[in-house]
């Protein structure tokens, strides 16, 4: 099937083109950084042992909490998605939620109450538990849009519902499974507030000492090269893994979701267990143990306007970010939802790279850069907005391409074909189907930036604090129960975008089935 | 479909015009437009490395008493020192106030910070500050062992940290080898103990199954909860937890080792002055407020470090300055970290 025309096709590449360069940033500074280091100190920091010994380290974290995120995820999106659950809505809001918790803050809420824990398994859970919405949500919104005729196929061929699901569902819905470890992947090898507290001698780790202890900017440079090189690693098996599978169709006509699986009664209230169970340890577990830890705190009490002017600045300058965030993905998404060239492939890659470098080089590079080339927007909201929209791209990118990627071209082709101009034609027909799934992307940013921390702390306007700088402010000097708050505030406020989430999931599913709810 | 998406786009976009007046309503007040680099009168900007829970009241104390207003960024100490290097002489910061010694001295030997004015430069003892007049302590801090008083009774408490390697406390002692006060407390001990003891030492603790943590806090944490019977820590943070639970709750007590060990080496959170700033009266004064008696008594009285300006009291609960008497070394001696660094990762715990 061609493409729309060629002439639309240059300006999207084009438009894509600065989406990379953007997203290169970070990397570029990281090359000015290396640069200035000699071939032997890049050498010497290579083949140090504890470089490799730690970057295997962070890479067998990742392995494993993907491998977790999986196994707990994909029952927990089956239910969600195909099983006649109720209050599906509550239980996707729930889902998302540990999205908002900073891994620092997670890790503190476990060793609060069980102050023993410590290493690669306690690491594992802690991270597994933060990081599983990035599998479960669009795991769930696959299984929930695709068409499930291949399974009723597979069902009349005599085989029980579980296999049917398993050989026939399933494996569609790896690229979304596939997308989604991908990025917990990159956030476990960026992580550095659970692996510090936990106590795992991670790679990030040693980036950090490097800043911290020799303010050596080279040297860390080095070293979070490496950590983009595992990263490359990552981007190019989710291709593989995307590149390999395909959305199948056995008829023409319109497609349909598929229908709820009626469950017996034990089955539901297993079914209900399973989502309660995780939903409890993933966000029921950290807020108690944050509400224990303000009853035991005697310190001064709470100044509820600086509380909400927390809130509201970490809930704009996110939002801003989000914005930032879709509009840069878009063209990327578009381009390799619809054209999958090398071009493509090279645009879309680089924009994952920085995806894994630690907020505290991101944040570097933005300083270096902001003064390099705009010195006037340094330490301005617009500026951190762009350092949100930077730092989590790969979210927005994934989540409009799988949308864009299922909208059939030929519908715009049609509307190209009465006239209508590529832009205008593409909104009324494309963008007006993805519409719920570009959002969604948005959301996921949103979600994310609100926690965001080393990057805040360098680029914020000075003065303007947000609730993770608040809540930061008040962990580094013991003021566990003053904090405690700041992080209630910090979820609540998160269950909005969470709650829009599962909204937008939801019509994700009606409008692929056409029936108005 | 169009039914189902207008109301969920108009209440975003709703939603988001809410936030966005919200939002600027939140930062009028304070009004941080960062773009604006020509401050209204004699505004001083402060890079604080020292959390705004901590010396908050004491930067409010300030612009009150002499209607110098501040803006102040926070941040962790060495990130806000790779920031200062970064930016060069670019910097919006006039005034850098540090959390430990080193960070001030990579700033200055990045040639970014200016010399300070001399009676603000010699108020403390020499061996608290730089010898070049380019930044100097405002308060000490004093390395101690903190021990659970449910597993060891104090007189069992070792009395110098040469003891940490003896068999009886295996897997019982916590360490914080990334921390900047411990690796500043090792550089002294390669100072006066020698290289080939220190390192012996540090290889001991190894083979002792010595337990490291990231920060001070977090050991405190691990003593006060009984997982380690032994941390080295900073005396100070005893004092935050305990006015955060209440003394009465904490397990944990202090401990400070013999007079001369090197485990009673004396730190410093230390302030200087950028040389993008020129010579700001406002930030020369905010300076020398720190060091004035009622800055400095402010510390002992909140946050629980020794005052550096000779005459002001240490605060309660401590050993005076004066008895404590560390290992023979001054601060500015300890900038030698390459050769500690290379030790510590020799021995395994870097």
């Amino acid at each position: 099937m061609r493409g729309p025309a060629p002439g639309a096709s240059r300006l999207l590449t084009v438009l894509a083109a600065v989406t990379a360069v953007v997203a290169l940033a970070p990397l570029g500074y990281l090359g000015v950084r290396v640069a200035e280091a000699g071939p032997s100190q890049v050498l010497e920091a290579l083949i140090r042992e504890r470089t490799w010994q730690t970057a295997g380290t962070s890479l067998a974290l990742a392995l494993a909490v993907i491998a977790c995120c999986l196994a707990l995820g994909l029952p927990m999106s089956w239910i969600l998605a195909r099983t006649a659950v109720p209050l599906v809505g509550v239980w996707l809001v729930l889902a998302s939620l540990p999205l908002a918790i900073p891994s620092y803050v997670a890790a503190y809420a476990w060793l609060a109450q069980f102050p023993g824990m410590h290493g690669f398994w306690a690491a594992t859970l802690v991270l597994t538990m933060v990081s599983m919405p990035y599998v479960v949500l669009p795991v769930t919104a696959a299984l929930g849009s695709m068409d499930p005729a291949p399974e009723e196929v597979a069902r009349t061929l005599g085989r029980g519902p579980i296999r049917a699901f398993v050989q026939a569902s399933l494996p569609q819905a790896w690229p979304a499974a596939a997308a989604g470890s991908l990025l917990v992947g990159l956030y476990v090898l960026s992580d550095f507030g659970a692996v510090a507290l936990l106590r795992v001698d991670a790679f990030s780790r040693v980036i950090y000492a490097s800043y911290r202890a020799s303010f050596d900017r080279t040297g860390a440079a080095v070293l979070a090269l490496v950590l983009v090189a595992l990263a490359a690693v990552f981007v190019l098996i989710e291709r593989r893994v995307r590149g390999r599978s395909h959305r199948y169709r056995v008829a023409s006509g319109a497609a349909r979701p598929p229908a709820p699986l009626p469950l017996s009664p034990v089955a539901r209230a297993g079914a209900i267990a399973y989502v309660c169970a995780i939903a409890s340890v993933a966000i029921g577990f950290p807020v108690a143990s944050l509400m224990l830890r303000m009853a035991e705190g005697v310190r001064r009490s709470l100044d509820h306007a600086e509380l909400l002017s927390a809130v509201l600045s970490s809930a704009g300058v996110s939002l801003m970010g989000a914005v930032i965030a879709i509009v840069l993905a878009l063209p990327v998404a578009i381009l390799s939802a619809r054209h999958r060239t090398r071009s493509s492939a090279v645009i879309e890659t680089a924009s994952f790279a920085g995806h894994a470098l630690p907020g505290v080089v991101v944040g570097l590079s933005l300083v270096f850069l902001t003064l390099g080339l705009l010195p006037i927007a340094y330490q301005t909201l617009m500026t951190l907005a762009f350092a949100y929209a930077v730092l989590f791209l790969p979210k927005s990118i994934g989540s409009s391409r799988a949308a864009i990627a299922a909208v059939p071209p030929v519908i715009e082709q049609v509307a190209q074909s009465l006239g209508r101009t590529p832009v205008i034609a593409w909104l009324s027909t494309t963008a007006r189907i993805a519409w719920s799934g570009i959002a969604a992307g948005g959301l996921l940013v949103l979600l994310t930036s609100m926690k965001e921390l080393p990057a805040t702390l360098m680029l914020r306007p000075t003065g303007l604090d947000t609730l993770a700088t608040e809540l930061w402010s008040r962990t580094e000097v013991a003021a566990y129960g003053a904090a405690a708050p700041y992080a209630l505030a910090l979820i609540a406020l998160a269950a909005v975008p969470a709650w829009l989430l599962a909204v937008a999931m939801q019509r994700g599913h009606r409008d692929a089935d056409g029936i108005p709810a | 479909m169009t039914r189902f998406i207008r109301p969920g786009a108009a209440a975003a976009a709703a939603m988001s015009s809410v936030l966005i007046v919200g939002l600027a309503s939140a930062c009028s007040p304070s009004g941080p437009d960062a773009s604006s680099a020509t401050s209204p009168e004699q505004e001083v900007v402060v890079y604080s490395g020292r959390s705004e829970e901590l010396v908050g009241p004491l930067f409010a104390q300030f612009t009150e008493q002499t209607g110098i207003p501040l803006q102040v960024r926070y941040g962790e100490s060495a990130e806000l020192a790779a920031q200062l290097i970064e930016e060069g002489d670019r910097t919006p910061a006039q005034v850098y106030f540090s959390q430990d010694a080193g960070a001030l001295g990579a700033v200055s030997a990045a040639g970014l910070l200016a010399p300070l004015p001399d009676e603000v430069a010699q108020a403390v003892p020499a061996a608290y500050r730089a010898t070049d007049g380019t930044w100097t302590g405002v308060t000490g801090r004093a390395r101690v062992i903190a021990y659970d008083a449910d597993q060891v009774a104090a007189e069992d408490v070792p009395t110098s940290v040469f003891e940490l390697v003896d068999p009886k406390w295996r897997g019982q002692v916590a360490i914080a080898p990334t921390n900047a006060s411990f690796q500043s407390f090792v550089t002294a001990m390669r100072l006066t103990e020698g290289e080939q003891r220190t390192q012996e030492w540090l290889a001991g603790l190894v083979a002792n199954d010595v337990q490291t943590f990231e920060k001070n806090g977090l050991i405190l944490d691990a003593v006060d909860t009984g997982q380690v019977a032994l941390g080295l820590i900073n005396h100070y943070y005893w004092f935050e937890k305990a006015k955060e639970v209440g003394p009465q709750a904490m397990r944990a007590k202090l401990a400070f080792t013999a007079s001369g060990d090197p485990g009673s080496l004396v730190n410093v959170a230390g302030v200087g002055l950028t040389t993008a700033a020129g010579r700001s009266p406002a930030a020369e004064g905010f300076v020398s407020w720190l060091l004035s008696p009622e800055g400095q008594q402010w510390f002992a009285d909140n946050t629980s470090e020794y005052p550096l300006l000779p005459g002001v009291p240490a605060p309660e609960g401590t050993k005076p300055l004066a008895e404590l008497r560390g290992p023979d070394v001054t601060l500015a001696q300890l900038a030698d970290l390459p050769a500690t660094l290379e030790m510590l990762a020799r021995v395994g715990l870097l």
